[in-house]
């Protein structure tokens, strides 16, 4: 028997889309009959208040969580999200029910054995409910009370060999696309370089020292499956600067029709016999390709790396053999100044474990120093950069001015000069001036 | 309920800590056939909605299914999931970038095996458990945020939205018939933590009245400069006020300047403003990450307001299928929601989309609003 009416939310369980209601629901009994004599540490109907007071929410159309919380465990600054109903006689079960950031395995790859201690902890310390994943990419445990917190990340560190992520004014939880793992478009190892600079700055993202959050993420080419450009302040795409590898006879099996254009990807539609000219020669934005005589040919120095003539003919055409990737920074949400997505900072930059990756690590660095420096109290990188200029960026994270670092030059002339660029410098004497031009 | 100890010892916080371990490395986890062949893939197919094949230099196919996850999930979900992995695929399994959920195999009687079991699993009460989809051109799950589920300065719910959404798009899901695929983002307030800023189509959930100051617990519980500087429109002063003789240190907000954000209420409790009447969504449309052809975009908002209408939001789920379908009909292949419009014009897009333009869709924030008008005379009657 449910302990709560929920009217609203049952209308949420018809339909074909996964359920939430039901999944929850089934959690409830399953924590009610608890075959397995689970001990639970918080209320065993936690998940059933949690439906009370969301019920209540849809009539209220208002939150009913009070505001912030700070919780957390010894030694780091972050990492859980406390959270306290605001109505705890009605629903004490989630009188407490704080969120718990646990770090994910880059690319997210999981074995069922691993899965199931993470199951087995939570079901035990917490409310047996979660999300797979947060954006940010960390794995959520929803809802626990402050007493478990330690118990858990005991229990998170020795047993299951896994930290906490981020939240705070710090380095919050890198993320990556799948990479060469299982994609043929992968410029580098995007997991392999995910996990290495989330190793290699575990203080920055355990203890708050910045000020605002900062993001890391890693796309193996621009098609951008993690959204680096848009999610994050710190943005690793892959590229190449050589050649696309064209197999001709390839490209004759999709004019032929025996291979399926973008590998099948609008197969549930009739958009009739595929044209190479007019899907791809035409549609490439830099205008740099040909088909003729049944050869397509690239002129290479001109492609821009969109991606485009790749993802329709996968099988046909492939990523050079001079990889590498660009960055990009800045990208952050509306608030404050409004949203920015990350501008272009370091056009190529090889991406070489062999070094443990130092060359990044410099720019990265390179950019926090300015930023630790200068940057305004809960003022996200990118806004740290329209304050103060791109060319502070330029300067502190070490790299070139590049014309590819801008969309267009600038159209105001209102250039700044330093003093020590002008013949003469700035000290300039009026006495001298009226002498050859009287007021 | 008896409390059970883990070794953790509070009285001596320090001993046996461990810190700054991270996470587990991926390379634990990797099904062997994809740490055999890690950056030696070829090329890959869609062999059908919701199954991809990759073929590795070695010649080794990897079939992976995926199919929609709810994000927001049970334990024992996650368990039962363990259980097909198990019974499939050997133990292993993967999250996407937008919580799907795949399962990878090695041929293609075992994927189609794989696909028809999980489209069978049905919750109790009617819906999927998972629903295999998600793949090329059509509609894959939706990013999406906290919601009345555990945030306290939403407008509206996350996981309701989004399955109301869905269910309304299932068919997308499931399909690969539109133009190039449609990203769904929602988040419930314009701190818009996910995707909403660069989504074909976004839901967001929006506040239309000012804070409430609760003046009597304001410097009691908030930093009065950090309120005053969270506000981007500059409408938050400090002031004092006398309530019953006594004077009270707080803040003034001058409401024809508020634009309803919430911010001054994530710095500071006393300042709430969420209300069932004022709070409902927005609708964006437009965005992409991608690079592929055109650049990356921003979403651009569509539709001011629309109603908070739990737990199903009808009126939202129509103009969303309404956007869709013209989009759908209308667009060119490879062409997504907002290089179509750019390319109709967005007068047409309204016209198209049958929405209503009104004024709160022109851009008045700061400078750059000024590049979103219309400095040219090319424009269509
Ligand atoms: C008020 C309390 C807030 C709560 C409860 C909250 C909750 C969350 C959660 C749970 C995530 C996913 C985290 C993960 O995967 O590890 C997230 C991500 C995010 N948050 Fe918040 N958030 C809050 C405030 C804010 C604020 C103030 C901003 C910006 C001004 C913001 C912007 C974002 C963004 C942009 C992301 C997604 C980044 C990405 O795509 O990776 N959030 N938030
Ligand atoms: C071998 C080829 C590819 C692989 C293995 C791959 C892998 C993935 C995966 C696993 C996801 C998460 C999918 C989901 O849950 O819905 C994803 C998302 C995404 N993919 Fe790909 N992808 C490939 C090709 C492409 C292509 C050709 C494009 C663009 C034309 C693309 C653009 C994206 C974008 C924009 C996202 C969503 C990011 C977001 O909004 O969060 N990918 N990709
Ligand atoms: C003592 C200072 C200035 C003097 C004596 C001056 C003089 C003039 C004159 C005589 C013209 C008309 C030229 C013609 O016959 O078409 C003119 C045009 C113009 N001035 Fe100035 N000007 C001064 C300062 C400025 C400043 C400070 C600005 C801008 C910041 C400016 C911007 C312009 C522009 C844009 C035009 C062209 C207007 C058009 O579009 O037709 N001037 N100025
Ligand atoms: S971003 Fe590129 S390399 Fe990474 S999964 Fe997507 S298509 Fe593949
Ligand atoms: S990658 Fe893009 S720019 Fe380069 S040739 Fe292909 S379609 Fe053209
Ligand atoms: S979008 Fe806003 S309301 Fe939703 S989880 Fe993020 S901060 Fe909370
Ligand atoms: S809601 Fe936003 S605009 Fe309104 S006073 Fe608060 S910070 Fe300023």
């Amino acid at each position: 028997m449910a302990k709560h009416k929920t009217p609203l939310l049952d209308q949420l369980e018809s339909g074909p889309w996964p359920s939430f209601v039901s999944d929850i629901k089934q959690e409830c009994e399953n924590r009610a009959k608890n075959e397995k004599g689970v001990e639970f540490q918080i209320p065993a109907d936690c998940p059933e208040d949690l439906l009370g007071v969301l019920e209540l929410s849809y009539v209220d159309g208002e939150t009913h969580w009070k505001h912030g919380g700070i919780v957390g465990v010894f030694g780091y600054g972050g990492g859980v999200i406390g959270r306290y109903c605001d109505q705890p006689e009605m629903f004490p079960g989630v009188a407490h029910f704080h969120t718990i950031r646990v770090n994910q395995p880059s690319g997210k790859y999981y074995t069922t054995e691993f899965l199931r201690q993470l199951c087995d902890l939570w079901e035990f310390r917490g409310s047996g409910l979660t999300n797979m994943h947060g954006a940010t990419g960390d794995i959520v445990f929803i809802g626990t009370t402050t007493p478990q917190l330690e118990e858990i990340f005991y229990e998170l560190t020795h047993n299951l060999n896994t930290d906490l992520g981020g939240s705070g004014s710090n380095l919050r939880t890198p993320a990556t696309c799948l990479g060469m793992s299982r994609c043929e478009y992968a410029c580098y190892d995007t997991q392999a370089l995910c996990f290495n600079l989330t190793n290699e700055y575990q203080d920055e993202l355990h203890r708050p020292a910045f000020p605002y959050k900062f993001k890391f993420k890693f796309d193996g080419c621009p098609n951008g499956c993690v959204a680096s450009i848009a999610r994050s302040d710190f943005s690793v795409i892959g590229t190449w600067r050589d050649e696309i590898r064209i197999d001709q006879e390839a490209v004759a099996g999709y004019v032929g029709g025996e291979l399926a254009p973008n590998a099948g990807a609008h197969a549930g539609r009739d958009w009739g016999k595929f044209d190479i000219q007019k899907e791809v020669i035409d549609l490439c934005p830099s205008e740099c390709m040909s088909y003729e005589d049944g050869k397509l040919s690239i002129d290479n120095k001109e492609c821009v790396r969109c991606m485009h003539c790749i993802n329709t003919m996968p099988r046909a055409l492939r990523i050079g053999n001079d990889r590498g990737a660009s960055i990009f920074v800045g990208a952050k949400a509306p608030i404050l100044d409004g949203a920015q997505m990350g501008s272009l900072l370091v056009p190529f930059v090889k991406v070489d474990a062999g070094n443990d990756y130092q060359e990044i690590k410099d720019i990265v660095e390179g950019i926090w120093d300015l930023w630790m420096e200068e940057g305004k109290n809960r003022e996200r990188l990118g806004e740290t950069m329209k304050r103060m200029g791109f060319q502070k960026i330029i300067e502190s994270a070490g790299v070139p001015v590049d014309v590819r670092q801008v969309q267009e030059p600038r159209t105001n002339p209102y250039i700044f000069w330093k003093a020590e660029d002008v013949e003469g410098g700035w000290d300039r004497d009026i006495a001298e001036y009226r002498k050859r031009h009287q007021q | 309920m008896a409390f059970i100890s883990s070794g953790y010892n509070p009285e001596k916080p320090m001993e046996n800590r461990i810190t700054d371990i991270g996470p587990r490395e991926y390379k634990e986890f990797l099904p062997p056939i994809i740490e055999k062949n890690f950056g030696k893939w070829v090329y890959h197919e869609i062999v059908e909605p919701g199954m991809l094949m990759h073929k590795a230099e070695s010649g080794d196919e990897v079939y992976t299914v995926r199919c929609g996850g709810a994000r927001l999930m049970s334990v024992t979900h996650i368990r039962e999931i363990c259980d097909i992995a198990d019974k499939f695929c050997d133990g292993h399994l993967r999250f996407t970038t937008r919580n799907n959920i795949e399962f990878m195999v090695d041929s293609l009687e075992k994927a189609q095996e794989l696909k028809k079991y999980l489209n069978d699993q049905k919750f109790s009460g009617g819906s999927h458990k998972y629903p295999v989809g998600g793949t090329g051109a059509g509609v894959t799950n939706i990013v999406h945020t906290q919601g009345w589920v555990h945030c306290h300065t939403p407008a509206t719910d996350a996981s309701g939205t989004v399955k109301a959404t869905m269910d309304t798009v299932f068919d997308e899901f499931q399909n690969m018939r539109l133009p190039a695929p449609v990203r769904i983002s929602m988040a419930c307030c314009l701190n818009m933590c996910g995707a909403v800023h660069c989504s074909d189509i976004a839901i967001l959930g929006i506040h239309r009245k000012p804070p409430m100051v609760d003046h009597k617990v304001l410097d009691n519980i908030c930093e009065v400069p950090l309120a005053v500087a969270a506000c981007p429109t500059g409408a938050i002063r400090p002031t004092k006020v006398e309530i019953d003789g006594k004077s009270y240190k707080t803040v003034a907000v001058k409401e024809e300047r508020c634009m309803f954000c919430g911010n001054c209420y994530t710095m500071c409790p006393a300042m709430p403003l969420s209300d069932k009447e004022g709070d409902g969504v927005a609708l964006m449309v437009g965005g992409k990450i991608s690079n592929r052809i055109t650049k990356p975009a921003f979403s651009k908002v569509v539709v001011p307001f629309i109603p908070n209408e739990p737990p199903r939001w009808p009126t939202m789920t129509k103009v969303i299928k309404q956007i869709l379908d013209a989009y759908a009909e209308d667009a060119r292949k490879y062409e997504r929601l907002g290089d179509w419009a750019n390319r109709i014009g967005w007068e047409r897009f309204f016209e198209k989309c049958g929405l209503e333009f009104t004024e709160h869709l022109i851009d008045d924030f700061r400078d750059p609003a000024y590049y979103t008008w219309r400095q040219t005379t090319q424009f269509k009657f």
